[in-house]
């Protein structure tokens, strides 16, 4: 087990090499210069495009320019080429904001959906079962930002609730109970929303592979034991049907970054997914690579828990 | 071996059972008006090919099915199965009824132990203690014949062979001692050397349990060696019932016929095996007569019009054919 976390370790940083290189190359092909974000500016003359080039060593052979990134980023000084700033903290103050929207949309996601799929598998063809078919397939289809839309309208109509950014300006001073409960507000409604999609894929996924296990012999055998439906359900058949979910586990994680950018840009919430967005458009190669970066060291990392989970939980899995 | 007469006050008396399956194209019968009876610690073999309807009707006793039943009546001892309720069904199933199934790689559930899925039974039916359970547990694996049962008990289904997953099946069928065992073919999906230890032990444990065994197989050799009776099953329906010597030395029904000649002769490697002409009618296109009338020898003029009843034959031998039918029987009967 630990010789398997060792050698995967190892062989994910070279993969993880492998990727900044890559991430690298592509953007070099990208179109479009940091130098050229803003050429309409009559400001910007041709020396002055020649200073930023140089001061970014963006004339540099490709190599140079990976190595002074890698070195930069191992030592913490990056800076970003829109403002001057430090990435790091620029990344790790916007990650405190991503935080809580991405662990409680999580939250919400893997709680709600295996219940309502779990209940649709069970009742195969019910009412339940079509009605939840017809919502999940309705979630899907409906873009996330008009249902959104539609909510803030609702919300702020019926309970006058402002429901944009993280706080309600003007409430620094309130008493801590209206600060709190203004901030459950602000995150409530993005959250619900950005999970509702991922409930009605996940509720599909469960209630799928629910419907896998239930036919199985040793559910049978169960039955033939004298079991009741409950154990036979939640002792015998979800224990085998929980296994894939493992994998999906890992996958969550890059989610903290490229998560949610429709709703972050929806609800004016400043986390990471719109930090990486708009250093895309002003074309901020150290945060864009960095952004990349962390997306790419979090999905590896991922892939390693739930390979590690997955030996947990299944028995004829050995990590050799 | 209490021979061919079912004794005065059967375990297990199925009358008319019928069972339909809801299809796509409407209602597809499974069995069609099956009677049977399983006296006290008697062995009763139902033969038939695949689909015959042999596995639906045991899995009608336990009430597992996917399908209705539609008509007729269970009685286990006393008690009416179909009448109770599903808590009521659930003490029985696993406490008075074992049941063993035909595959035993896929009847076991792979993420508990087996040590664990014997316990479940124990604990659930006999109320034991987890550590009781636990020692019964090992007892019972040491009894089906698995050796260091300590170490198995704490082992996964994945890391046992085939014959050996079948004897943990078989001992968590027999742990609560149930008056009554189904073994719906437990013998196919294993090696030939593994089926003869397999049928070895269930016949020991039904002489030291004083259980009935209610054996589900297409494999005669299996039944000759095992069973007292034997019930044949055609397309839904019960065409031949009788001791095993009398389906064997006597069969009458030209199915029974068809299959006893149809099972390879070591001393006779040379010629090659008869086989049964056609094939099974589908469920939904039977013929109003005998199922078996569009691939027998022998048929005559009532067979494909007219559903033959089971006309006896000698005292507890009978079989469904009109060749049997003391008022229909042509002159000249073909027999044996």
């Amino acid at each position: 087990m630990w010789r398997f976390v060792l050698r995967t370790v190892l062989q994910r940083l070279l993969l993880l090499l492998l990727i900044s290189i890559i991430s690298h190359l592509v953007i070099h092909l990208a179109p479009g210069q940091p130098s050229e974000v803003d050429p309409m500016n009559p400001m910007m003359k041709a020396v002055d495009i020649a200073r930023i080039r140089a001061s970014f060593h963006l004339d540099d052979p490709f190599y140079l320019q990976y190595l002074h990134w890698m070195r930069d980023l191992v030592f913490g000084d990056l800076k970003s080429f829109r403002d001057g700033l430090p990435v790091l903290p620029k990344i790790w103050d916007r990650f405190l904001n991503s935080a809580p929207l991405f662990l409680l949309t999580t939250l919400i996601v893997w709680t709600a959906s295996f219940p309502t799929g779990i209940h649709a598998a069970l009742r195969r063809g019910s009412l339940y079962d079509r009605s939840t078919t017809l919502v999940a397939y309705t979630l899907i289809s409906v873009p996330g930002f008009f249902l959104s839309y539609l909510l803030i309208l609702f919300v702020v109509r019926t309970f006058h609730l402002p429901v944009i950014g993280q706080h309600t300006f003007g409430t620094e001073h309130a008493p801590l109970i209206v600060r709190f409960m203004d901030r459950i507000w602000h995150l409530a409604i993005p959250s619900i929303m950005a999970a509702l999609t991922g409930i009605a894929v996940l509720s599909r996924y469960v209630r799928a592979q629910m419907l896998e296990v239930i036919d199985q012999d040793y559910v049978r055998t169960a039955r033939a034991k004298g079991l009741d439906e409950d154990h036979v359900v939640y002792g015998h058949a979800l224990r085998n049907a929980l296994l894939p979910f493992v994998t999906m586990f890992g996958f969550l994680l890059p989610g903290l970054i490229s998560g949610s950018v429709i709703f972050e840009q929806i609800f004016a919430w400043p986390g990471l997914g719109l930090l990486g967005y708009e250093a895309i458009l002003a074309r901020d190669f150290p945060m864009i690579l960095t952004l990349n970066f962390m997306a790419a060291a979090l999905t590896l990392f991922g892939i390693l828990l739930s390979d590690i989970l997955y030996a947990v939980v299944d028995p004829r899995i050995r990590l050799e | 071996m209490s021979g061919a007469e079912p004794q005065a006050t059967p375990l297990l008396s199925i009358r008319g059972l019928r069972v339909d399956f809801a299809t796509d194209a409407g209602s597809v019968p499974a069995v069609r008006g099956v009677d049977l009876d399983i006296g006290i610690s008697e062995t009763v073999a139902l033969v038939g090919e695949s689909g015959c309807g042999k596995s639906v009707t045991a899995m009608s006793v336990m009430r597992l099915l996917t399908g209705r039943i539609s008509a007729g009546s269970i009685r286990f001892g006393n008690t009416e199965l179909q009448s109770l309720s599903e808590p009521e069904m659930r003490r029985i199933r696993g406490a008075q009824i074992g049941m063993v199934f035909q595959e035993p790689m896929t009847s076991l559930n792979p993420v508990l132990t087996i040590g664990k899925q014997i316990e479940e039974v124990l604990t659930l039916h006999q109320r034991l203690t987890s550590s009781a359970a636990r020692a019964h547990a090992v007892e019972l694996l040491k009894r089906v014949g698995i050796p260091s049962a300590e170490r198995r008990a704490s082992q996964y289904p994945h890391e046992l062979s085939g014959g050996m997953k079948q004897r943990v099946m078989i001992a968590m069928a027999i742990s609560c001692r149930p008056k009554l065992l189904i073994a719906d073919e437990p013998t196919t999906a294993l090696d030939v050397t593994i089926q003869a230890q397999i049928m070895d032990l269930l016949g020991s444990l039904q002489q030291e349990l004083g259980m009935a065994v209610l054996l589900i197989t297409h494999d005669l050799g299996v039944v000759a060696h095992f069973a007292e009776r034997v019930a044949v099953m055609y397309a839904g329906k019960i065409v031949e019932q009788g001791a095993v010597r009398d389906i064997f030395k006597r069969a009458a029904h030209p199915y029974t016929r068809a299959l006893l000649a149809a099972l390879p002769d070591p001393l006779r490697t040379a010629a090659r095996l008869e086989a049964i002409p056609g094939r099974v009618p589908l469920p939904r296109m039977l013929p109003a007569g005998c199922a078996f009338c569009a691939r027998c020898k022998h048929v005559f003029e009532p067979c494909p019009g007219v559903l033959p009843e089971l006309f006896p034959i000698a005292p507890g031998h009978s079989a469904a054919c009109f060749l049997h039918d003391p008022r229909r029987a042509p002159s000249n009967v073909p027999c044996q």
